[in-house]
């Protein structure tokens, strides 16, 4: 019997120093705090073996979608490298497609050409990058704020409002602009904070219902003479002036506007909110634990609201990328898709600063590379939305992700059950 | 039936919790085994029961080997159960709790009642229970439910019942019909394995000890040894039961709550009318059965909670209306009654935890920003003075033991300049070490001239630490008595009995702990019942 040697474990499985395996039961968060704290603690590795499975099922997809290979699906049985090979080329030249629309052209003439896929990627990341940043502080704060699409559109309406109605000197403008789109996104989703603080609403059901208002607002807005341009009975509203435009970056010829800059600003601003500032500490305090920051004479309902104006106020810059940069022009899709793609990369990006520039310039590059992929390729767009799907899917379930590569669970202290060692079977015979 | 296990091994990763244990349990045998809190014990049981698979040894029954896959097997093999969190379904009945898993069927697969009542009854008569089988367990005190475990256990046939840490929630009464029923079990031939760490009860019961630390066997006992003598075996050092003090020397009484009322969304009274002083200097202990409106009384002080009506002043200022901060900011610190769910924010670093309602202040903070360098040396400091274990200060708390995390929010608490200091459980699930540690801040907190309140539900901790004891019960305090009191008066006044009543029956009567006390030698702190009246 192999008495002296205590098989090892996996690291996950060694409870915390000074705590026998058995010491005390950590006890139950609720159910929704319990499903952000998984997201919010589970590893880095988790958020990139998502992104790696959901790569692979998505290459699945292109090849079954493929005409060729369904082609030489039909004889797999009398000649099956014919389907490997078909699937391979069509998988390879639609990942090939999607990289250089979104990175680098390989095929360009000249540089400025082969770079600009990714100034495209980094003009599609600025909005993703700066609601996921809001998203991820109210996410960190245990508030689940899924209204970034409707602060969006509030920001736009603001900051396009002041854009095209005023007219003031360069710099004044563009300043006053942005701190509207900041104001509008943040009373949008000061609603739901004070809501919630007030009433105890929940922030799921009143961010989701605001989206729907900011929708309709904006539509109805639109029609409205003030909003709309003068000439054109088309929901669309005067251009963006200049002086309260978000100046180009690399000039004429592409896209990317000083708005990316500022989404790398709000980066390091929620930064420091977070981790160096004593609002940040609470936010996080109420997050992790209300009942101890209550104890501690925190005010969890006064943090609720302030959670919301500053993810509001982020997520309302978001729409001032779109209305004074990318776009130039108030439309009633003026956030698109972004709000929603955005709580993805907040999740992707595990909330933290970093982690959403990068989640956000992932998302910016299927973005962009899936236009070329579709026109390259053939290979429907569509195909990225499902990669986003599910990278969301495997997020939302570390779990799965886990089981899928083996990996062991970071919140189990206890040893469980199936890694029993072999030794306890020699025992009992 | 004999129980042994022979080089019982378990480990978790790297952590040994189990390391080569022997024991042996004799047939009618009360055996116990004492340990501070993760020594292992409980590790140990669940091998036995069938919860764990051990890396290595055995477990034989009548000196046969058996293996237990599930606590099915355990159960099969005459090993019974009762945890320290009862397994009841509290809109069952008794009876039907009993028989839960293994329900008697008449035809038509009905479970037959009558027979479940039968069964709960015949047990019950055998030992004096004294458990009506129709009850509704959510009906039934905490001691009364412990005994449907128990029945449930002998139900199936159970020849060696566990007892986990079974006085926890037992009132010293309860505690005592315990210890009584465990003495009739062992007359009956079941053998009892009795964890606990709690040192006064050991000596009263056991017929044998065996001490658990860090997962070895260390020594084994007699009952006639003393509890310095066990402590010593349990932490592996001398330590001091007692807690070295002076006699108090009460000044102005600075804190005075006047007709405190709170009145829950149920519309019952958690508190009914509410008086006390406290001065400064003095430690006042507020000793009941949990839930008798202490919780209540400490909330409502630090400003969560409400009251209808009543007033808390401190040096002279109202309280009652203030926010939470306002009030810490007045100087009070406090020790919350649950540590892990309001006392630590568990995925916080220990420096984190360290300023949570300090983090505003000077040096901590300047404007909003942070000061990260103050917040590094207070911890360093705090860790030091506090002797928290720990490997660094970013350690998250959740990394912590429970003594540990204790050490934390005293040494918060305690960072600042103190007008009155409330402790609720300040040692609650803390071994024998960190509780002399802890007593010892909180005497010299007094004696630096802060008034104390001190909420426990242990007598021994009251008895230790008060200069003077209110007694609560349901939501009023039936009594007002000094330090020292006869632990046996205390226990019954926690059942709403009055104190000249209480002191009568008590002198006729003793309970098993209070002889113990009474036995002890140097016993010089316990008032002579006489002199309470």
């Amino acid at each position: 019997m192999s008495s002296q040697t205590p098989v090892p474990l996996p690291d996950a499985a060694v409870p915390p120093p000074g705590q026998t395996g058995v010491a005390e039961t950590a006890q139950e968060p609720d159910g929704g705090r319990r499903i952000l704290h998984e997201m919010l603690t589970s590893s880095w590795l988790v958020s990139l073996l998502a992104i790696v499975l959901a790569l692979i099922l998505g290459g699945l997809l292109i090849a079954a979608a493929d005409a060729e290979v369904q082609a030489t699906a039909s004889y797999f049985f009398s000649r099956p490298s014919d389907l490997i090979s078909a699937a391979w080329t069509a998988v390879s030249e639609a990942y090939a497609a999607l990289f250089a629309g979104a990175v680098f052209d390989p095929r360009a003439e000249e540089l400025g050409r082969a770079v600009r896929p990714f100034t495209e990627t980094l003009t599609v990341a600025t909005p993703l990058i700066l609601a996921g940043l809001g998203l991820g502080i109210g996410f960190r704060a245990g508030l689940f704020n899924i209204g970034a699409q409707g602060q969006i559109i509030l920001g736009g309406i603001f900051a396009g409002f002041i854009g095209f109605t005023f007219d003031l000197p360069p710099v004044v403008h563009l300043l006053l602009c942005v701190f509207g789109a900041a104001l509008g996104g943040a009373l949008w989703a000061g609603i739901a904070g004070v809501l919630k603080a007030r009433t105890g609403a929940h922030e799921v059901i009143v961010t989701i219902m605001l989206n729907n208002i900011a929708i309709y607002l904006v539509a109805y807005l639109l029609s409205l003479d003030a909003f709309q341009r003068t000439g054109s009975n088309n929901p669309v509203s005067p251009p963006i002036p200049d002086s309260a435009a978000y100046p180009l970056l690399l000039g004429s010829g592409y896209r990317l506007h000083a708005g990316f800059l500022v989404a790398i600003a709000a980066a390091f601003f929620t930064w420091w909110l977070m981790e160096r500032s004593t609002i940040g500490f609470r936010f996080r305090a109420v997050g992790s634990n209300p009942h101890a920051a209550r104890t501690a004479g925190i005010s969890v309902n006064a943090t609720y609201v302030w959670v919301m104006l500053t993810a509001g106020a982020l997520a309302g810059l978001a729409g001032s990328a779109q209305v004074l940069g990318t776009e130039r022009v108030l439309t009633a899709g003026v956030a698109a898709s972004y709000g929603f793609d955005a709580i993805t990369v907040a999740l992707l990006g595990r909330s933290k600063p970093l982690g959403t520039v990068l989640a956000g310039i992932l998302f910016g590059a299927l973005r962009a590379g899936g236009v070329v992929m579709q026109a390259r390729t053939g290979t429907p767009i569509d195909i990225v939305l499902v990669v986003q799907s599910l990278i969301v899917l495997f997020i939302a379930a570390p779990p799965l992700v886990r089981s899928v590569f083996r990996l062991p669970s970071p919140d189990t202290p206890r040893a469980p059950k199936p890694v029993v060692p072999v030794a306890a079977k020699e025992v009992s015979a | 039936m004999k129980l042994e296990l022979q080089g019982i091994t378990k480990t978790f990763g790297s952590l040994v919790a189990n390391d080569h244990i022997d024991l042996v349990v004799e047939p009618g045998e009360i055996h116990a085994l004492l340990g501070e809190n993760g020594a292992g014990k409980s590790t140990l049981m669940n091998v036995l029961y069938g919860l764990y698979d051990p890396d290595d040894g055995r477990i034989l029954v009548d000196d046969a080997p058996v293996t237990f896959t599930g606590p099915g097997d355990a159960m099969a093999a005459g090993i019974g159960m009762v945890h320290q969190h009862f397994m009841l379904v509290p809109v069952f009945t008794v009876a039907e709790n009993v028989v839960l898993g293994h329900e008697p069927v008449r035809g038509g697969g009905l479970i037959d009642l009558p027979e479940a009542r039968r069964r709960v009854k015949e047990i019950s008569d055998r030992f004096g229970f004294h458990v009506d089988p129709d009850a509704y367990i959510e009906d039934l005190p905490v001691g009364v439910q412990q005994r449907v475990e128990i029945i449930k256990a002998l139900s199936r046939q159970a020849k060696v019942l566990i007892l986990d840490e079974p006085t926890a929630v037992l009132t010293p009464q309860e505690t005592d019909e315990l210890i009584v029923i465990m003495r009739q079990l062992k007359a009956s031939g079941t053998s009892i394995v009795f964890i606990t760490h709690k040192l006064r009860e050991v000596r009263a019961v056991a017929d044998r000890i065996t001490v658990i630390r860090r997962g070895k066997v260390v020594g084994s006992a007699e009952p006639t040894s003393t509890e310095t003598e066990l402590a010593s075996l349990m932490v592996g050092r001398s330590v001091s039961l007692g807690v070295a003090r002076t006699e108090a020397v009460p000044g102005e009484a600075t804190v005075q709550v006047r007709n405190l009322t709170v009145i829950d969304e149920a519309g019952v009274r958690q508190l009914d009318d509410i008086s006390f002083d406290v001065a400064r200097g003095e430690i006042v202990s507020i000793a009941g059965v949990q839930g008798n409106g202490q919780t209540e009384l400490t909330e409502v002080m630090l400003g969560l909670q409400t009251p209808v009506a009543g007033s808390v002043r401190l040096d002279g200022v109202e309280m009652v209306g203030k926010s939470v901060r306002d009030v810490l900011d007045a100087g009070l610190g406090f020790v919350p009654e649950d540590r892990s769910t309001d006392g630590v924010i568990a995925d916080f670093s220990i420096a984190e935890n360290l300023i949570l309602d300090l983090h505003r202040h000077e040096p901590f903070a300047k404007g909003v920003a942070l000061k990260p360098a103050a917040v590094r040396a207070n911890a360093e400091r705090r860790i030091a003075e506090f002797d928290v274990r720990t490997g660094s200060i970013d350690a998250h708390a959740s990394t912590l033991s429970g003594g540990n995390q204790q050490k934390v929010v005293l040494a918060r608490e305690m960072s600042r300049p103190l007008r009155l200091l409330i402790a609720s459980q300040p040692t609650r699930g803390l071994d024998v070490g960190s509780i002399e540690f802890v007593h010892s801040r909180i005497v010299q907190e007094r004696d630096n001239g802060t008034p104390v309140i001190i909420v426990s539900t242990e007598l021994d901790e009251v008895l230790a630490l008060a200069d003077r004891i209110l007694v609560m019960y349901r939501g009023r305090i039936v009594g007002d008595v000094p330090g020292g009191t006869d632990r046996d008066v205390l226990g019954l006044m926690m059942a709403g009995v009055p104190l000249e009543d209480a002191v009568r029956q008590a002198s006729e009567h003793h309970t098993t702990l209070g002889e113990a006390d009474l036995d002890a030698v140097g016993d010089d702190t316990t008032i002579p019942l006489e002199e309470q009246l």
